[in-house]
């Protein structure tokens, strides 16, 4: 890790909902329900300004609902969010994505019937041509054009998608469309990328690939915030880890220190792995797995 | 069964004025659906706001002429509004649901006899595009030149009408080609991409909604004019299911698509109608099978089960690329 | 009077008393005729014997228009939209169009008078009634979307499949069409009664939907074909389906053998015939009978948990294209049998499914896409708000008010009453 970025980070306590130093997105109170289940019950996240900030935790524990609450793809019941000190409670995915916080998605979303430069030429904002009125008049917009596909075709010979540049995007392998998606969200210029599951269904090649690119962001000053499964690729990249299980945030620190944890151990392994369930363990599973069976019965009708 | 004569009224239905106004329809619904990804159902409803904004404009209130082409349009465009604020942020097949139904709660209420004094009932408003018809022409009852078979006043609207389908072609087409057009492209494909790159999906949707549907609306206009009389029962549902059938023919999302796909349907219809109705003539149906005041219905039967096969078959039509039609995600 | 070999349109003027159980010849009532395009060929007054006639030139598709202004004091057309009927002329053959007046107040384009308690009754029992019948095809269609996503735009036609097949068994008969079964047992002879003619509808009803999945969309389901195609198809295939009923059974409403206009008798302030009591219970019962098959055997529960979960279901070792499979035909008997009752209640007609199928997306929609109960509700209270709406709208909007309340429910509570919010937006 380079060592001016991580030291910003040397005297933060590994508490969770500990504040950062120069945070660029703080959220607080998020809260969000699901029929009677509580997925999300965050009191205090803050992400560091520059820094590849990793969400983890296990299957259930409310991340990607967390993920979509921040990037504008859901709404909470409750809570407030600030973004590069503004104030961005409640915003729209596409107004955040305007105000420098793009995110990619797990499912790679390729616009098929596009072709990959036309994928990436859409990514550039406050684009004059995409005015109702001013489409008619190729004269106000066509130096604009030029420019984007300009910085288009260099993101593209980055991520060595530049052959591929007049094929549809739908013709692309699974591996090509991550690398894809990834280029797009640049043109976009944000303050901060967050990704989702990036490393998903990844072949270990492209996989380093990947982790290059995201380092890449990082070096060009740009906020990353991304959600994982594969601790290697969390301890290899990022410099703070937040921790998630059943809806709260249990943990934050650095990668190296967050294996050691006993909370987070717990979280991930759960104790029936170590020792037999006490009764009153198992009693509580289910309990809760009846609570959740009694949910989705009333759905249902 | 006269084969030169049912050729000729194939080729003059393809080039008439249903295949006209159909295709300035489609252009609205390829505006709708072909690029933007919208599933409107409603079509036929555009088409009507236009040709009763005109008719009334001109009988009811009494304005001038061109002023009605201007209230037919502004009444699309309202129509668009009313559709799409409350549809659009919900699920493509709410939106398909909803313009049929709202197609036909106008119908019907124009059809009524509560508002009959505004809209004419179930008769409808006539006689009103004299003004038009001072222009034309065209003064001949009937012209017959080639394969082409037209009224006069038939021909005069067609000169006024394609000539305004190839300029409004021309200018969607440039739409698509730009930024605008790419915007909108890709929120048929995926609108939550669209989204989480800063597109604001919901009002890209609503403007291709209105742009669609006052294209249908002069379609309306054009087919009032060239009717000279607006009735309800005209604008029925299965109207739309028509230009479905045509827009899907002519290769969904293709800028020829509607003029292509209205001429052979239009062509297609009217040439089986004459064979059967020929082949009934010359006695070669039994009559158990079919009378003559069945093949009408005939033509009903073909368009249904053609939309059906052309959509399991060959859903990218006659012109669409395969390759396309295979990396379509919906 | 009409010569032999010469066609013709012939209206005929009726009035149904149902305090004397009376139907009279309504003379003096003026009658226009119209061809398929719209234009007027002629205009007649009602005789002595109520008829009106004109010979035609040709044989083909005609319509007749009766003047409401010149109905008599005192009697109503029932059902407003009624007053332009269409008529299907033979070469040879006078067709009758019949005009079925009531005697006492009703709806015709005058909006409702007063609101009365009686009325407000009476309006709510034949709400329920339609309400019912509309349930009926409606849990079909909601359960149909709920368990793979498609919206079925030929599930009215259904509806009408159910009413075509019963009144071909209880009027024409199979001997009607092969001559030498005549004389065989039960229904292979001629016609029957009511309710066999019903069984029957249900059966081949169900028998229908199973060859439209079995056929049609399980095929396209194993493609891949996406769910936008599929709907484009259903619509193609209830324009087809319509047309060929429209070809086989004709354009004029028709009647089941010995239940057209029975007596009404009273039950406090209101008036319900017989005929309506006994399709009622019978689709009470059939609800009851599918919601207990829902609640509680495990083929409805597999139902139910495929419609609200495919995925989840799917994981917990369900067959789902079984399921599908049960579905689409459980739900096209039902709406049979929707249509019977239907058909008994109202009259038996070639297009009813074009003019039930926005009623029944206005129920699912109302009571939640993907749900059955809600179909359930929704579609009666569809049929509650049609009928209501009289008291405050002109009969021949009524339809317009079931509409509009579909996109208020878009509006305010997308996902229903009972469905799930994660469905929709």
């Amino acid at each position: 890790m380079p060592a001016d970025t991580a030291g910003a980070l040397a005297g933060v306590a590994h508490q969770p909902g500990v504040d950062k130093p120069d945070p660029i997105l703080v959220v607080e109170g998020m809260r969000r329900s699901f029929g009677g289940l509580l997925a999300v019950d965050v009191d205090k996240v803050s992400v560091q300004r520059g820094l590849i900030t990793a969400l983890i935790g296990p299957n259930g524990a409310g991340k990607t609902t967390f993920f979509n609450l921040l990037t504008g793809f859901d709404e909470p019941d409750a809570g407030t969010a600030t973004f590069d000190g503004q104030s961005v409670s409640g915003m729209s995915s596409y107004k955040l994505a305007n105000k420098g916080m793009v995110r990619t998605f797990q499912l790679t979303k390729s616009l098929t019937r596009l072709s990959v430069i036309e994928n990436m030429k859409l990514g550039a904002k406050d684009q004059k041509g995409e005015s109702f009125l001013r489409a008619f008049v190729p004269f106000i917009w066509r130096y604009q054009e030029e420019e984007i596909e300009d910085r288009a075709e260099a993101l593209l010979e980055r991520f060595q998608l530049s052959h591929m540049r007049d094929q549809y995007a739908g013709t692309l392998s699974g591996g090509q469309r991550k690398l894809l998606e990834m280029a797009r969200a640049l043109m976009a210029e944000p303050m901060l990328v967050m990704l989702d599951e990036p490393m998903a269904g990844v072949n270990p090649v492209l996989t380093q690939s990947l982790l290059e690119h995201v380092k890449g962001l990082r070096a060009a000053g740009i906020t990353v915030v991304f959600v994982e499964h594969d601790m290697d690729v969390v301890r290899d990249i990022s410099d703070w880890v937040v921790v998630m299980s059943e809806g709260r945030v249990i943990f934050e620190g650095p990668p190296d220190v967050i294996s050691q944890d006993p909370a987070v151990i717990d979280a991930y392994l759960g104790a029936h792995h170590d020792a037999p369930l006490t009764e009153e363990q198992e009693e509580q599973q289910i309990a809760r797995a009846e609570a959740e069976l009694a949910d989705s019965e009333d759905d249902i009708t | 069964m006269n084969l030169g004569s049912i050729l000729e009224q194939t080729i003059s239905q393809a080039f008439g004025v249903n295949a006209m106004v159909f295709a300035m329809a489609v252009i609205g619904l390829n505006v709708h659906f072909g690029y933007t990804g919208l599933l409107n159902f409603g079509q036929i409803g555009f088409v009507a706001m236009g040709g009763y904004g005109l008719g009334m404009s001109i009988t009811i209130f009494g304005w001038n002429p061109w002023l009605g082409i201007l209230v037919g349009l502004v009444y699309a465009l309202i129509f668009a509004l009313l559709l799409g604020v409350p549809t659009l942020r919900l699920r493509g097949d709410y939106l398909a649901i909803v313009t049929i139904a709202a197609s036909e709660v106008l119908r019907i209420l124009v059809r009524s006899t509560t508002i009959a004094e505004w809209t004419g009932g179930n008769t409808g408003i006539t006689n009103f595009a004299g003004a038009f018809y001072q222009f034309n022409p065209f003064t001949e009852r009937v012209y017959d030149f080639g394969p082409f078979f037209y009224t006069g006043p038939n021909l005069f609207i067609l000169s006024i009408g394609w000539p305004l389908v190839l300029l409004v072609t021309f200018l969607i087409w440039q739409l698509m080609r730009s930024p605008w057009g790419r915007v909108v492209k890709a929120i048929r494909e995926d609108e939550d991409a669209a989204r989480a790159l800063g597109k604001n999906a919901y009002w890209y949707k609503m403007q291709s909604l209105m742009l669609g549907g006052v294209i249908g609306g002069l379609a309306g206009i054009l087919l009032a004019i060239g009717n000279s009389t607006v009735q309800p029962d005209y604008f029925v549902p299965v109207q739309t299911f028509f230009m479905w059938t045509a827009l899907i023919l002519g290769g969904v999302g293709r800028v020829w698509s509607p003029i292509v796909g209205s001429m052979l349907f239009w062509g297609l219809l009217t040439a089986t109608d004459g064979v059967l109705r020929g082949f009934e003539a010359e006695g070669w149906i039994p009559r158990w099978l079919m009378n003559a005041s069945q093949v009408g219905q005939i033509r009903f039967m073909l368009v249904g089960l053609g939309l059906a096969l052309l959509m399991i078959y060959r859903p990218q039509g006659l012109f669409g690329s395969r390759e396309e039609m295979m990396l379509d995600a919906r | 009077m009409a010569q032999e070999g010469e066609q013709g349109v012939r209206a005929r003027v009726l009035a149904d008393d149902p305090a004397t159980d009376e139907r009279e010849p309504v003379e003096g009532v003026a009658v226009r005729f119209f061809d398929q395009s719209g234009a007027e060929l002629g205009s007649e007054v009602t005789n002595a014997e109520g008829i009106a006639e004109i010979p035609l030139a040709a044989p083909g598709i005609y319509q007749v228009e009766i003047d409401a202004t010149t109905i008599p004091e005192g009697m109503s057309l029932p059902n407003a939209e009624e007053i332009r009927r269409e008529a299907n002329v033979q070469a040879g053959r006078f067709a009758t169009v019949i005009f079925q007046l009531v005697v006492g107040e009703g709806g015709g384009g005058a909006r409702g008078t007063d609101i009365t308690l009686r009325r407000v009754l009476q309006l709510s029992v034949d709400g329920i009634k339609l309400g019912l019948f509309l349930a009926m095809a409606a849990i079909g269609l909601s359960l149909i979307f709920g368990t793979t996503g498609l919206v079925n735009f030929a599930h009215a036609e259904l509806v009408t499949w159910g009413m075509l097949v019963a009144y071909f068994f209880n009027v024409l008969g199979v001997s009607s069409l092969f001559g030498f079964t005549a004389g065989w047992p039960w229904i292979l002879n001629g016609p029957v009664d009511l309710i066999s003619a019903a069984l029957m509808a249900v059966i081949l009803g169900g028998l229908l939907g199973w060859a439209a999945d079995a056929a049609v969309f399980a095929r396209l389901r194993r493609r891949g074909t996406g769910l936008i195609a599929q709907m484009v198809i259903t619509i193609g295939l209830s324009i087809l389906i319509r047309y060929i009923y429209l070809y086989l059974f004709g354009g004029t409403g028709r009647f089941f053998r010995s239940y057209a206009g029975q007596q009404a008798i009273a039950i406090g302030p209101i008036a319900v015939t017989y005929k309506d009591i006994i399709a009622m219970t019978v689709a009470l019962v059939a609800l009851i009978g599918v919601g207990l098959t829902l609640q509680l055997t495990r083929a409805g529960r597999a139902m139910r948990a495929v419609s609200d979960d495919r995925d989840l279901a799917e994981s917990s070792g369900i067959d789902v294209q079984r399921v599908i499979r049960w579905v689409w035909v459980a739900g096209a008997a039902l709406a049979a049998l929707g249509g019977v009752l239907l058909g008994q209640s109202d009259v038996i007609r070639w297009d009813v499914g074009s003019q039930i199928l926005l009623l029944l997306f206005a129920g699912v929609i109302l009571g939640g896409l993907g749900t059955a109960y809600g179909a359930l509700v929704g579609g009666i209270l569809v049929g509650l708000g049609i009928q209501l709406s009289t008291l405050f709208l002109a009969s021949e909007l009524r339809s317009i008010g079931a509409l509009l309340l579909m996109i208020v429910i878009l509006l305010i509570r997308p996902q229903g009453l009972m469905g799930r919010k994660e469905r929709v937006g």
